[in-house]
């Protein structure tokens, strides 16, 4: 196994996404996905990596050509942020229904307005129900390891289904950390070539993205939500492969001190991190915290959330994002919606936390947790959510 | 979706909703959307052929005298045609007609 490396974590993910051997990288910079594209553009330029780099003129046409270059078959990646993917919305749609296997790295930034360049999930949360795959990365290691998962899913041929892995912006695609490179060889032995289900070929023409009438559109629309449900034993599949290639095994929802815990934090991307140095110092004062961090958002993990629940009072749901007039951050929403049906279902408490890169501390955490576990049982019932740090 | 047999199952339908086969919208019946159809008095018509060229969807066929006639299985009864024949001769009658 290689040794570590410190390297920017947006830099070992384009050197990730190089060493998958891709055909067609189609982008257009917008902070802070800016490294990964334009360390991308340096190793094309520079002959070392062999692939199509189509410098587009916005994010819609990325989109539009990453699904064309994957129609026809190429292994495609674009890359983008916050309003880079409102700008493609449209699009996004199309690659998941159209079953095209694109993989997008997206660095999570806060959408305008007020105007914004740093990190919440306000943008992944927009195209939540787009049909892609996808997963948090916590750290950068995670970023490097998950790029050739999102491949390998991706072009499965019992899935088919473009993946975004999420990185926060800044927090996480910007920072130098220990990041332990695969081998060439190893990428070889998990990674097979890409070989379409359908694709454009003048010697077997094929229409896609064509219209669908009302009597068949309700029946694609099932297949296509049955693909993304069905893509999970694929997924578990390809971390373990994973995992015993590169010795890092990962999991849909990962678990930390969650021995005998009774109030887990539950907690998606970089943030997490930060989480688990609260649950230390939790720990070492004797509370009977744990953590939760939920790696897999699309498809979601049902069942494991339900295990993982067991035995737990009270989940503290850490949101970094805002749904308007609605019923807490949106992970809060689902969290209290896939534990509906369970017996003795813990309180779910919800903060909304560190919008636009607002700084959140591990102490911040630990006043939260005080917080949340200090309400009454009627302010527990009565607060749907609380958006943290906010000045009154 | 013309060659998908019709009202398939969910899983009758192939991945990315992709149609495999080339040319199957000619199978798709649209004439069935018509309300009007193009009725042509062939003791006016020249021949011309100016319905053929402008019919959107190529619904108009040549027959074998040498008359232009629309394909009631395409037709959608647009009335195209009938805006701009030359001499009249094609009218848009009401299907319950």
């Amino acid at each position: 196994m290689a040794k570590k490396r410190g390297v920017e974590v947006s830099i070992a993910a384009a050197d990730a996404i190089g060493m998958t051997n891709v055909d067609v990288v189609a982008a257009y910079p917008i902070t802070p996905q800016t490294h990964i594209v334009e360390h991308l553009a340096d190793l094309v330029a520079s002959g070392e990596l062999d692939a199509e780099f189509v410098p587009v003129e916005s994010e819609h046409s990325a989109m539009s050509v990453a699904c064309g270059s994957s129609g026809a078959g190429a292994r495609t990646f674009t890359c983008t942020s916050s309003q880079g993917l409102a700008l493609m919305n449209e699009i996004v749609f199309l690659a998941a229904s159209m079953r095209l296997p694109i993989v997008m790295i997206l660095a999570n930034r806060s959408l305008s307005g007020p105007l914004s360049i740093w990190n919440d999930h306000s943008d992944v949360m927009s195209i939540r129900d787009t049909g892609w795959i996808q997963i948090f990365a916590e750290n950068g290691q995670e970023v490097f390891d998950n790029v050739f998962f999102a491949f390998k899913v991706a072009e499965d041929k019992n899935v088919s289904l473009p993946v975004i892995v999420n990185i926060d912006g800044f927090g996480l695609s910007h920072m130098i950390e220990p990041i332990e490179y695969w081998e060439q060889e190893m990428v070889k032995q998990y990674l097979p070539d890409f070989e379409p289900i359908n694709r454009l070929d003048p010697d077997h023409p094929v229409t896609m993205g064509a219209l669908g009438m009302p009597d068949v559109f309700t029946e694609a629309k099932k297949a296509q939500n049955e693909a993304l449900i069905h893509s999970k034993p694929e997924i578990l599949k390809a971390w373990k492969d994973m995992g015993d290639i590169c010795g890092r095994y990962y999991k849909p929802i990962e678990t930390y001190k969650m021995d005998s815990a009774k109030v887990a934090f539950l907690t998606m991307g970089s943030t997490g991190e930060t989480v688990s140095l609260a649950i230390d110092d939790l720990r070492e004062q004797g509370k009977a915290a744990g953590q939760l961090k939920l790696r897999l958002w699309r498809p979601f993990p049902f069942e494991e959330l339900a295990e993982a629940v067991k035995g737990l009072d009270q989940i503290i749901v850490i949101d970094r994002a805002i749904s308007f007039g609605g019923p807490g951050g949106p992970v809060a929403s689902e969290i209290r919606n896939a534990l509906y049906h369970q017996d003795n279902m813990p309180y779910v408490t919800n903060y909304v936390c560190s919008l636009a890169g607002r700084d959140i501390t591990a102490d911040d955490f630990i006043t939260i947790y005080e917080e949340a576990t200090s309400a009454s049982e009627e302010e527990l019932k009565r607060n749907d959510y609380t958006i943290y740090g906010v000045r009154v | 979706m013309a060659k998908i047999k019709p009202e398939p199952t969910w899983k009758e339908l192939e991945t990315g909703f992709v149609i495999s086969e080339p040319g199957t919208a000619r199978d798709y019946k649209t004439g069935d959307w018509r309300s009007l159809r193009p009725v042509v008095n062939e003791s006016q018509c020249i021949k011309c052929g100016i319905c053929y060229i402008f019919c959107p969807d190529m619904s108009i066929v040549k027959t074998a005298e040498g008359y232009f006639q629309a394909d009631l299985y395409f037709c959608k009864g647009c009335g195209i045609c009938a805006a701009e024949c030359f001499t009249g001769c094609i009218t848009m009658v009401p299907e319950e007609e």
